[in-house]
């Protein structure tokens, strides 16, 4: 692994990754999009294929940066009757590593658990994150994210209406 | 909330114009257990289709009517079903979700079985009495099992009408979804599997509900404007019918705001992928001549196959099936089926396009499953004790945003739960008879 040999470090991801939980908790959405490239895709495989390409594979969710931008805005709308009034939402993450390392791009691996508060019900949201993130003008963006779920089937959470 | 008597729990005043369905239906156990005899053991059941099982060998374990079966094509290319337990203590025969394999071996006392089911391993069968037949110890099936174009039904009613009379109208619509390929349609990888906690006949209602469109689904029809569609189309109010099909299945039935990836082109597709589209669109008419070709690929459906069954052809086609373990929650399977002809492209360009709307990521299902759980939830006010199902009743054709297919649905459900025999309900139950 190369993981020694580039200049930015574990502590500098966690960092990174750290916030852009923050942000997601705090709903401050509009933010947190600024932490993603103008070419950024967000990707959560089916459960049963956790190995999945979305050109061939069913997902639950596969957005390009357009789409994305368009799921923020409408979960920040009055109409994502899904997250309107918004669910409470905690990352905790951990498990941070760097994979590979070229030049200003990072393969990074996280652990997550993320817990849902909606409507009398708490849902843990288990997997782990398998992010591309890139140094563009000094600062750390992501250009890959996906979150790929340990959960058997989303049961009973039902849905993923929040980022994951 | 009182016990209500079963015949009062579906109110239908056809002379009035008024459908009125009792929520103790929602919520009481006992409702459920009827409906597990009543319902699940009296129809055909949908368990998969035959392209998870291409060849033979390969198996699917699920969950289907509640039961853990294997969904398996045998070593002489039979598609069949098996009831995944051991005839000698019970234990599941396959453990694994899908793979391929020449037996399945219980690994509580090592009984084997082949593929088509056939008990082929016992250990120290020497100490059986000359009695022990293993024929009579082969796994056992559902003790009815029909395909209709790939799609695999069981059913545990021995004596239900064939599966191609069971369907009804029904065969006019999964014709339609069927034949978009010379080559046969395809189950694709990845499996949307989730829940909600809601009664399973909420779902029903909700997966053939046009009136909920454009409230529920208002983001998506602004997402479809962002993405180039005209407003008044997208804002404006679709033309389309209800209809019941028989025995309980139903339909709506429109030419849809979005783009559909068989052939029914969008500005969110791109330029490049217009010729393809146009192309199909040719080979359909030329094929099946222009009104079969324009219904197969400018108009949509979400077609209910009773009692559990969802194909809704859409911006994707989509199969859906769920079954309750308690009144106020079910599981929920889905899948999607393309063209297994299709170009690397234009598939891609359809799962695209199925996440768009559908599916627990999606732009819509989440909104719907909130919808159903809100439902469910205000079912605790058990004082209000009927939820209305009667728009459009007095309509000569009921339109897409009415709800005569919902009551289709409803008077076929309480007839077999008021206990007819499945052949026996009269077709003026299942049928859109309400003038």
């Amino acid at each position: 692994m190369k993981a020694t040999e580039h200049d930015v470090t574990r502590a500098e991801v966690e960092d990174f990754l750290y916030e852009e939980a923050a942000l997601l908790d705090a709903w401050r959405l509009k933010e947190w999009l600024e932490l993603l490239t103008d070419d950024a895709t967000y990707e959560i495989p089916s459960t049963d294929t956790p190995d999945g390409d979305p050109k061939t594979t069913l997902f639950l969710v596969a957005d390009d940066i357009v789409r994305l931008r368009s799921r923020v805005s409408q979960l920040l709308g009055k109409a994502a009757w899904a997250e309107n009034p918004p669910s409470r939402t905690r990352r905790l993450i951990t498990n941070v590593r760097i994979r590979e390392a070229e030049g200003e791009t990072l393969h990074v691996t996280a652990n997550f658990v993320v817990y849902r508060m909606r409507m009398g019900h708490t849902d843990t949201y288990v997997g782990r994150y398998e992010h591309i993130l890139v140094r563009r003008e000094g600062a750390l963006r992501i250009w890959r994210r996906r979150a790929v779920l340990d959960l058997e089937a989303l049961r009973p959470h039902g849905k993923v209406s929040i980022i994951l | 909330m009182e016990r209500m008597a079963l015949e009062h729990v579906v109110a239908d005043d056809r002379d009035a114009g008024l459908f009125r369905v009792h929520r103790s239906v929602f919520t009481d156990p006992r409702i459920l257990e009827l409906e597990q005899r009543r319902v699940f053991e009296q129809c055909w059941i949908y368990a998969g289709h035959a392209s998870e099982v291409p060849r033979p060998g390969d198996f699917q374990s699920r969950r289907v009517a509640g039961r853990p079966v294997i969904l398996v094509r045998g070593d002489d290319g039979v598609v069949r079903v098996l009831l995944n337990t051991c005839t000698h203590r019970g234990a599941e025969v396959c453990r694994e979700r899908c793979g391929n394999t020449k037996t399945f071996q219980c690994f509580y006392h090592a009984w084997t079985f082949d593929t088509r089911g056939q008990l082929v391993g016992v250990p120290g069968e020497d100490a059986y009495s000359a009695a022990f037949d293993r024929e009579e110890r082969a796994l056992a099936n559902p003790p009815r099992v029909e395909t209709y174009r790939d799609f695999v039904f069981i059913s545990f009613n021995r004596a239900v009408q064939p599966l191609v009379d069971y369907l009804a109208g029904a065969r006019e619509y999964l014709d339609l979804v069927c034949d978009q390929s010379q080559a046969g349609m395809e189950i694709v990888a990845g499996t949307q599997e989730y829940s909600m906690r809601a009664n399973w006949k909420l779902l029903v209602e909700n997966s053939i509900d046009g009136y909920h469109a454009r409230t529920t689904h208002q983001r998506y029809l602004e997402f479809l404007v962002e993405t180039g569609v005209d407003p008044a189309i997208a804002r404006g109010r679709r033309r389309g019918a209800g209809k019941a099909l028989g025995n309980g299945h139903a339909v709506i039935d429109n030419e849809p705001p979005f783009g559909r990836p068989i052939a029914r082109w969008t500005p969110m597709f791109g330029e490049a992928r217009r010729p393809e589209m146009e192309a199909i669109h040719r080979q359909m008419v030329e094929r099946f001549g222009p009104e079969w070709a324009f219904r197969m690929t400018q108009t949509s459906r979400n077609l209910l196959v009773f009692p559990n069954l969802i194909v809704n052809d859409i911006m994707a086609i989509t199969i859906r099936t769920f079954f309750p373990l308690a009144p106020d929650y079910i599981e929920i399977n889905a899948w999607t089926l393309a063209p297994r002809d299709e170009s690397a492209d234009h598939r891609a360009l359809r799962l695209d396009n199925f996440l768009t709307f559908l599916g627990p990521g999606g732009f819509a299902t989440p909104d719907d499953v909130e919808a159903l759980e809100s439902c469910q939830r205000g079912f605790l006010n058990h004082e209000v004790e009927w939820s209305d199902i009667s728009r459009g009743m007095k309509r000569e054709q009921p339109l897409i945003d009415d709800e005569l297919q919902m009551r289709a649905f409803w008077r076929q459900w309480h007839a077999l739960l008021a206990g007819a025999p499945l052949a026996e309900v009269p077709v003026d139950h299942a049928m859109a008879v309400e003038r």
